[in-house]
């Protein structure tokens, strides 16, 4: 049985039918990532997941168990972690307190602890840990949002977009981490426009187009899809 | 809309810098007729300060709920006045059953902290069923319904009070303990003021911690930031909201008993519009959301009324100015909401954030 299992979900904004029907599983342990062009129902797809929006039909399951009953903070508890798209770190808030806020599901005593290893992690971080993040760099807050999600020790995260809007150097430091977060056995559902980068690092890999999933594959077999080098990769 | 020196002039803001340089003669004009015919001593405008102190930390305690409640919903709740009310009515018959059975002066401390204790929990229980019932239901309503609801439940509250207790005035029983005055650098000040600017600041206090340094204050700011995000931190935002109307309501129904101690007049269903109305002009001066912007507001907008008659309203010539007190409260709503909408600290009310 697959750790999330994503069955036939439709969900609308009012009535622009954004997903149609689309189902996708991720095995415990392994990265798969999410591909498509700008709309295609990516970010709607993870919120769905994440409880933010329910879908009208269809089921969302985490290890065998419908989430429908769930609100979003319970799926935090279950689990479930979250880097939303543009990042969503808490301007106002310093690097510390986001840290913390990323904790906010746990009671234990190693919270300090993992603090510090994301510090060592982004050590950028530890520098302005006493900074709001609203006067980060794009780079920065995306540091943060990921180390923020990580402080929930979540079992499966959701990143959306990681690499969006960062220098490339930055872009291959951000997939360096997930590789490692889930080396550490954290399995990884990828949404990304750069397809390549995400293909590299992803076990397998999903296709969405206008709101429904046209291919699925392992990463590798996707890389060399001709359709896909020619929508995702730019290779003609 | 023209043109001066090449720099496109605003006709609006050119109209509001007039205003600006008007008000401000005018207020100068006034101060200088004050000191300059001298009427009045040191210790009188000593004595007008903490009163002013006082009754600003009055206002303060329940701006704090105006403000926390926008911080979280965008939304005024403009039935927290009354939030205020259901405390301080409840309350006074406490007070003046422990005055009858010789609690309050016996044991004054101990009666005040219970007379506290039972105003926040009868302001807290309808500052929760407010939430509940009022707003809730609105939560993703235009932002004017849950407005004109606040409206509503403002009215049925104090309608549902006078049923409850009648349309008599009460008071607040005296308290032997608070009479008097003592002498700080050589100026007597009543001993009630002091206690009540103490006991306030006390809980501006332990608020400021609470927001600051807690887990969960730093979630009510996550909240009031971002939902959505706070939710996909774990935190549930439903919890946080009712939080927050609790807390404001403690703090309006400590504050209902601090302003009967301080004024023990005038107790009937009513009392909450004007204190409301005030605290709402506090919360706005010290930037609507911002927690010490609604404590230096009070404090402020307590003085302003306190000094404002005798130091500005007597030096423009204006008879009775001790009666106008409230005039000055409503008129400086409007100017800061003229000049200076964002207040001392804050951000220009916007119409979208969240
Ligand atoms: N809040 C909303 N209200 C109405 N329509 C929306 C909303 N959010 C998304 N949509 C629509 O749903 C469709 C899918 O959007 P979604 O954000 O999921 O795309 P995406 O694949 O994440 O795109 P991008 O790569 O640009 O982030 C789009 O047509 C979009 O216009
Ligand atoms: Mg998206």
């Amino acid at each position: 049985m697959a750790m999330l299992e994503v069955k036939d979900i439709h969900t609308y904004y009012d009535n622009i039918h954004a997903l149609k029907g689309v189902s996708l599983e991720v095995n415990e342990g392994e990265i798969v990532t999410l591909i498509g062009a700008n709309g295609a129902g990516k970010t709607t797809t993870l919120r769905t997941i994440s409880g933010l929006i329910r879908p009208t039909a269809g089921q969302v399951k985490l290890n065998g168990e419908d989430l429908a009953d769930y609100e979003t903070h319970e799926l935090v508890y279950k689990g479930i972690s979250m880097v939303p798209e543009g990042r969503g770190v808490f301007a106002q808030l310093t690097v510390e307190e986001n840290l913390e806020m990323g904790a906010y599901s746990r009671n234990d005593n190693r919270v300090r602890d993992d603090i510090e290893n994301i510090y060592t992690l982004f050590p950028r971080l530890q520098e302005r840990r006493r900074q709001v993040a609203g006067t980060l760099s794009g780079g920065e807050q995306q540091m943060l949002a990921t180390g923020r999600a990580m402080m929930a020790r979540p079992k499966l995260l959701l990143l959306d977009e990681p690499s969006m809007g960062l220098a490339p150097i930055l872009v291959e430091g951000i997939f360096d981490t997930i590789q490692n977060i889930n080396k550490e056995g954290t399995t990884v559902l990828l949404v990304e426009q750069n397809a390549l980068m995400a293909l590299s690092i992803a076990d397998r890999g999903y296709v969405l187009q206008t709101g429904e999933i046209v291919l699925s594959d392992t990463a590798k077999k996707l890389s060399n899809n001709k359709m896909v080098q020619k929508a995702y990769l730019g290779v003609d | 809309m023209g043109r001066f020196f090449g720099r496109r002039i605003n006709f609006g803001d050119l109209v509001v810098q007039l205003l600006q340089v008007v008000v401000l003669v005018i207020v100068v004009v006034a101060l200088y007729n004050t000191i300059t015919t001298g009427r009045y001593t040191s210790r009188h405008w000593v004595s007008l300060i903490f009163a002013g102190l006082a009754q600003g930390s009055i206002y303060a305690l329940i701006a704090l709920g105006y403000t926390m409640v926008y911080g979280i919903l965008r939304m005024i709740n403009f039935a927290h006045g009354e939030v205020y009310m259901a405390g301080a009515f409840s309350t006074v018959f406490l007070a003046q059953h422990f005055a009858s059975n010789g609690f309050l002066n016996a044991q004054p401390v101990l009666a005040i902290t219970v007379l506290i204790l039972f105003a926040a929990l009868v302001s807290m229980a309808v500052a929760f069923l407010l939430e509940r019932i009022a707003y809730r239901p609105l939560r993703n309503a235009p932002r004017l319904i849950p407005l004109i609801t606040a409206i509503g439940a403002s009215f049925t509250l104090q309608y549902t009070f006078r049923g409850f207790y009648g349309t008599q005035f009460r008071s607040y029983p005296e308290v032997t303990a608070l009479r008097g005055t003592v002498s700080l650098f050589g100026y007597s000040i009543p001993i009630v003021q002091l206690v009540v600017l103490a006991a306030a600041v006390v809980l501006m206090f332990v608020l400021y911690w609470y927001v600051e340094r807690t887990k969960a204050g730093k979630a009510m700011r996550a909240v009031s930031e971002d939902k959505a995000v706070a939710r996909l931190m774990g935190i549930d935002i439903d919890k946080v909201i009712v939080t927050t109307f609790l807390i404001g309501g403690a703090l309006a129904g400590a504050a209902g008993v601090f302003n009967g101690l301080y004024r023990p007049q005038g107790v009937y269903y009513f009392m909450g519009f004007f204190p409301g109305v005030k605290a709402f002009t506090a919360a706005v001066l010290g930037g609507i959301g911002n927690i010490p912007g609604a404590m230096v507001g009070g404090l402020v907008l307590g003085m302003l009324e306190s000094l404002g008659p005798n130091a500005i309203l007597e030096g423009l010539g204006i008879p009775g100015a001790n009666q106008l007190k409230d005039v000055i409260a409503f008129t400086f709503l409007v100017l800061i909401l003229i000049f200076r909408p964002q207040g001392i600290f804050g951000e220009r009310l916007r119409e979208k954030k969240v």
